[in-house]
């Protein structure tokens, strides 16, 4: 499990093992299902150890995992900060983009609008690339035919933060 | 400020497009400042609605403004009559439609004559100049169809080509690939990157990425305003090789 998308459940507020893992449960969906639960500890864990994540023990409780508090600390904050402003590339990752919308609307930390104008750009920025060393080509060539490849998994990843920026947009309406 | 805007082919100041009255009233544009440079191609984006169609209505004076200023290459053209107008819009800018808004009764050669000979030019002259825009589109031999006998792809380069008749300043595109496919779009793209080769100022308005893609910059809008500017040139930190997967 990505120690970031981890980190940025926290964002919001402390939370026990079991409510992380029901949030990003509710997140993923059926995208999640795969996810192993002992993933998720064991990724806590290492970042409690590189002291960005803090773990409370409440009394009376047993030590297991799920009943652990876990809260971010400043490092933690900062690490989630530093990944909601980063461009992820190449080949962005669906759910972990989704999830940085997610936590980043959740925690108040980011505009998700802003973070899709910012993926965007980049996006944009590498299918101008893309396109203008496809249309140098000669058609029917074998480069001008993986230069094309380029360009369509590249609209098709913008298709997909206009779908973003429609929903984002709608929820801050309401 | 006193600034006639020289620098700019496009330029606009506090330019607002106001619709309705009162509780219903919408700003379609809304305090919006503009400046494209000579040879600039600038993409707007933007949801349905988000006031980009309107912006570029009013920089080609299709439309008029409720406030603010514009003007083209220098001159102020938001106070000017509409006789002035109209005379500005048949010389001065190439407008480019997603219905193309091509004349159905005259030959692809008679649409791109049309500019010419409302500017006064004879016969002649428009028939060489058609000739010769319809070539550099790649319709040379399309020029005796009507435009029911052309696929949308070369209808809507008969508009490209009549759109560049008198040599405009500035070229005001609404959706230009809207209706097409993407073969189609191939054709509009390869033929809108060459009129920026050749240093013509174009204004695009545009869902698709693609044609988005060609620009030297990129405006988002959103209700009426600008949310984004960038520059697409230069500053790519991903190359092709990283695209393709080939390393990373």
């Amino acid at each position: 499990m990505q120690q970031e998308v981890v980190l940025a459940m926290l964002a919001k507020e402390p939370s026990h093992g079991y409510q992380l893992r029901a949030r990003l449960r509710q997140a993923l969906g059926p995208v999640g299902e795969a996810l192993n639960d002992g993933q998720v500890y064991v990724t806590l864990a290492r970042l409690e150890k590189a002291g960005q994540v803090t773990a409370e023990q409440a009394p009376g409780q047993s030590d297991k995992s799920d009943r652990k508090v876990y809260a971010l600390t400043a490092a933690g904050q900062q690490r989630v900060a530093d990944w909601l402003s980063e461009v992820a590339w190449p080949r962005p990752d669906l759910a972990e983009f989704h999830l940085k919308l997610i936590a980043a609307a959740a925690a108040r930390l980011a505009d998700p609008i802003a973070i899709v104008d910012a993926q965007r750009r980049e996006l944009l920025r590498r299918l101008r690339d893309a396109q203008r060393a496809a249309m140098a080509e000669p058609d029917g060539s074998d480069a001008a035919l993986l230069l094309e490849g380029i360009v369509l998994r590249l609209q098709a990843d913008l298709r997909w933060l206009e779908a973003c920026e429609r929903n984002w947009t709608g929820r801050k309406a309401h | 400020m006193n600034d006639t805007g020289s620098t700019s082919m496009v330029r606009a100041r506090a330019l607002r497009k106001e619709y309705g009255k009162e509780a219903s009233l919408i700003r379609a544009v809304d305090d919006v400042d503009l400046d494209v440079a000579r040879g600039e191609t600038l993409a707007v984006m933007g949801p349905s609605g988000c006031g980009k169609s309107t912006l570029l209505h009013l920089l080609g004076g299709l439309d008029r403004a409720s406030a603010g200023e514009i003007w083209l290459a220098g001159q102020r053209i938001d106070q000017m009559s509409e006789r002035g107008l109209a005379a500005l819009r048949r010389d001065s800018v190439g407008f480019v439609f997603q219905a193309f808004h091509l004349m159905d009764e005259l030959t692809a050669t008679e649409n791109v004559e049309l500019p010419l000979l409302l500017a006064g030019r004879s016969a002649r002259v428009a028939r060489r100049r058609a000739t010769d825009l319809l070539e550099q589109v790649g319709l040379a031999d399309r020029s005796r169809h009507l435009p029911s006998q052309l696929s949308g792809g070369q209808r809507q380069r008969v508009a490209i080509a009549r759109a560049l008749a008198n040599e405009p300043l500035v070229v005001l595109a609404d959706e230009p690939t809207g209706n097409l496919d993407s073969e189609a779009t191939l054709e509009v793209l390869r033929l809108l990157d060459s009129l920026h080769q050749a240093g013509q100022t174009v204004v695009i308005v545009t869902h698709d990425s693609r044609i988005a893609a060609t620009a030297d910059r990129l405006i988002s809008m959103r209700d009426g305003t600008f949310v984004d500017d960038t520059r697409l040139t230069g500053g790519t930190t991903g190359s092709l090789s990283a695209l393709a997967g080939l390393e990373g």
